[in-house]
């Protein structure tokens, strides 16, 4: 079937119940994503489909034909990393870093839609996704240093 | 000159009702008195009047998201418009501080403020009516040693002439049936003390009990299903939906625990009150049960089919799946549509979204419960069913509770009205539901709010056991 992953359009040789994360990361080889609890409970594993953060873990691709898919690859790269990855190296908002591909994904889908978003609303955008290393406070930095980029040069478009 | 004459007599005539209209409305203040002392009052009164206010479910109105208890702010969406939930702490200004007992008692009996002006029905105090003398002095004395906390609610926003206060009078001398009941509190009698706090105090028929075009209770119709803040409030009586017939035990474990294994789990607004009837006294919660099992015409009767009797026939013809570290249980087969469906769409969805978890190995909450016994799908509107797939289930803090991701952002329209059909045809032995669509497109629209309830937190579930003697598990607890 065919997937629109970061704007490429993908022939995937898979079965339609599989779930997103494992076409990304296996099929792909877009690793950004990761595998959490696989229960759609942590947000490691989010992506943007039509620009709304999704778990991947728990979204079959047949539910996906026709919808345009976005991973952190597709946002930036090392090269040329996007604000809000920028802002998340700026605060150095990783410790051991498995979240926080899925952390950067649900605030860029939240700063796309409202990129005036207050601290009350970044903290409840990002309540579903989990941090044990505790970092929420430079994640919450990063993602305010992200939404000030965007405003002031609204580079908020995925590339 | 006759036909100003005319006018002139209509204009007076006209006066004339109004004066007398309002001449007979009228409430008197009561005037308003010093905030006693919290020492004024008994302690055993106090901690009894915070187990009727667990009953009464009085925070979940009167709190606002993210601020103080009883607090109010709360905006309550009605058919006419939205109220907003006044402040019932003792501040002094702006709460019910000054409120003498009998301005309080008169408030729930006839829906009257202390300055005497009308309060909407929103407050149901056509239910609280009904609560005794020493019911009311028990709550006051709580409200009245909580701390006082200075908030005010905003305006209601009703339209003309909604916003007439005076005009419920009209509405009061209607539907207003101040209550009779009251005398006993139906003490030593378990199945009155239960229909004396479940009409009253526990106002279920506020939810569950279908509503005319002036917003009252129609009560022909009492317990028949009726809808709460873009939920179906099911039926309490002998038209239950629920596959696997509701006994008292199973509803008391469902009220305390906001779940059950042979029902499924409570949400939106019954979410709140399973979590304030965890702090509630356990005889009245075993009352209330008792009285409302009755309504079902089951009252300790053998029920007529067990959960394991259900969930059997449902899963006859399924495969069993491997039990896998991996996250996605793999359902081995597809899985024969039943009852004549051939929603294709749905069938994929279910098979390759939902299977793994509901039909899965593992054990609550990390698996599902079996959809036959979900009265999300046997129930009369797919509403809670889109609800809840659509938004999830959150979980609740340091405790087991039932879970499950929303799929809101992944599945458009189209797939979920497929999927709610093929579920419906699926699991439940009844006709298919009407426009999915409209549901689907109210249920996007309604208040995000519908997902972001709080999930009891006492421990829903028992720990893992094996899945298919959950339900026995949870009866033989009681």
């Amino acid at each position: 079937m065919k997937l629109n992953v970061n704007g490429q359009p993908h022939d995937i040789d898979a079965d339609p119940r599989t779930p997103l994360l494992y076409v990304l990361r296996g099929d792909l080889q877009l690793n950004a994503a990761k595998f959490g609890c696989g229960l759609g409970q942590c947000g490691a594993c989010t992506v943007l489909v039509d620009g709304e953060a999704t778990f991947s873990c728990v979204t079959p691709i047949l539910a996906l034909e026709g919808k345009g898919i976005v991973t952190l690859e597709g946002l930036g790269s090392n090269d040329h990393p996007a604000p809000i990855q920028r802002a998340f190296i700026a605060e150095q908002a990783a410790q051991c870093g498995y979240c926080i591909a899925g952390m950067m994904m649900r605030a860029q889908a939240l700063l796309q839609k409202n990129p005036h978003a207050g601290d009350a609303e970044i903290r409840a955008a990002l309540e579903p996704n989990l941090c044990r290393c505790g970092t929420h406070m430079r994640i919450l930095r990063a993602v305010r240093r992200a939404a000030q980029m965007m405003q002031t040069a609204q580079a908020g478009e995925p590339q | 000159m006759r036909a100003l004459r005319y006018f002139f007599g209509v204009c007076l005539a006209l006066a004339l009702v109004v004066a007398i209209f309002v001449f007979v409305a009228r409430r008197p203040a009561i005037a308003p008195i010093e905030p006693p002392a919290a020492n004024s009052f008994a302690a055993a009164q106090v901690r009894r009047g915070a187990e009727l206010a667990a009953i009464g479910d009085c925070d979940v109105c009167h709190t606002a998201a993210g601020s103080q208890t009883f607090a109010g702010g709360r905006a309550v969406p009605t058919p006419f418009g939205t109220i907003f939930s006044t402040n019932i702490t003792p501040d002094r200004d702006t709460g019910i501080g000054r409120w003498s007992e009998a301005a309080f008692r008169r408030a729930l009996r006839e829906g009257v403020r202390r300055d005497g002006q009308y309060l909407y029905p929103a407050f149901p105090y056509d239910h609280f009516t009904l609560v005794s003398d020493d019911d009311d002095r028990a709550l006051y004395a709580f409200l009245m040693t909580q701390p006082p906390v200075r908030a005010t609610a905003p305006s209601n926003q009703l339209p003309f002439p909604l916003n007439i206060r005076l005009l419920l009078f009209g509405w009061n001398s209607l539907f207003l049936r101040e209550g009779p009941d009251r005398a006993n509190a139906g003490q030593g009698d378990p199945l009155k003390r239960g229909a004396y706090l479940t009409e009253g105090l526990g106002h279920c028929g506020a939810c569950h009990t279908p509503r005319n075009f002036l917003g009252a209770e129609q009560t022909s119709k009492k317990f028949t299903g009726g809808e709460a803040e873009g939920w179906t409030a099911y039926a309490l009586d002998g038209s239950s939906p629920a596959a696997v017939p509701w006994t008292a035990e199973a509803l008391q474990h469902y009220l305390q625990h906001g779940f059950d294994a042979a029902h499924g789990v409570a949400r939106g607004p019954m979410a709140e009150v399973a979590q304030d009837l965890r702090t509630a006294n356990a005889d009245d919660v075993r009352a209330i049960a008792r009285y409302v099992a009755a309504q079902h015409g089951g009252a300790g009767a053998p029920a007529p089919a067990t959960g394991q009797q259900v969930s059997a026939q449902a899963q006859r013809g399924k495969a069993t799946a491997p039990n896998s570290a991996d996250s996605q249980a793999e359902v081995l087969t597809e899985k024969p549509a039943t009852n004549g469906a051939t929603n294709e769409e749905g069938a994929r969805l279910y098979t390759a979204a939902c299977a793994g978890c509901h039909e899965g190995p593992r054990a609550a909450p990390y698996g599902g419960i079996d959809l036959a016994l979900s009265s999300g799908i046997t129930g009369p509107s797919a509403r809670n069913l889109v609800n809840v797939v659509l938004y999830g289930l959150r979980a609740a803090e340091a405790a087991r509770s039932p879970i499950m991701p929303g799929f809101a952002a992944s599945l458009n329209d189209r797939q979920i009205v497929a999927l709610a059909a093929y579920l419906r045809a699926r699991f439940a032995n009844k006709p298919a539901w009407s426009d999915i669509e409209k549901t689907v497109r109210e249920a996007r629209r309604a208040e995000r709010a519908a997902s972001t309830r709080p999930a009891p937190s006492e421990e829903a579930i028992p720990p893992p056991t094996q899945r298919t003697s959950s339900n026995e598990t949870e009866d033989e607890k009681q």
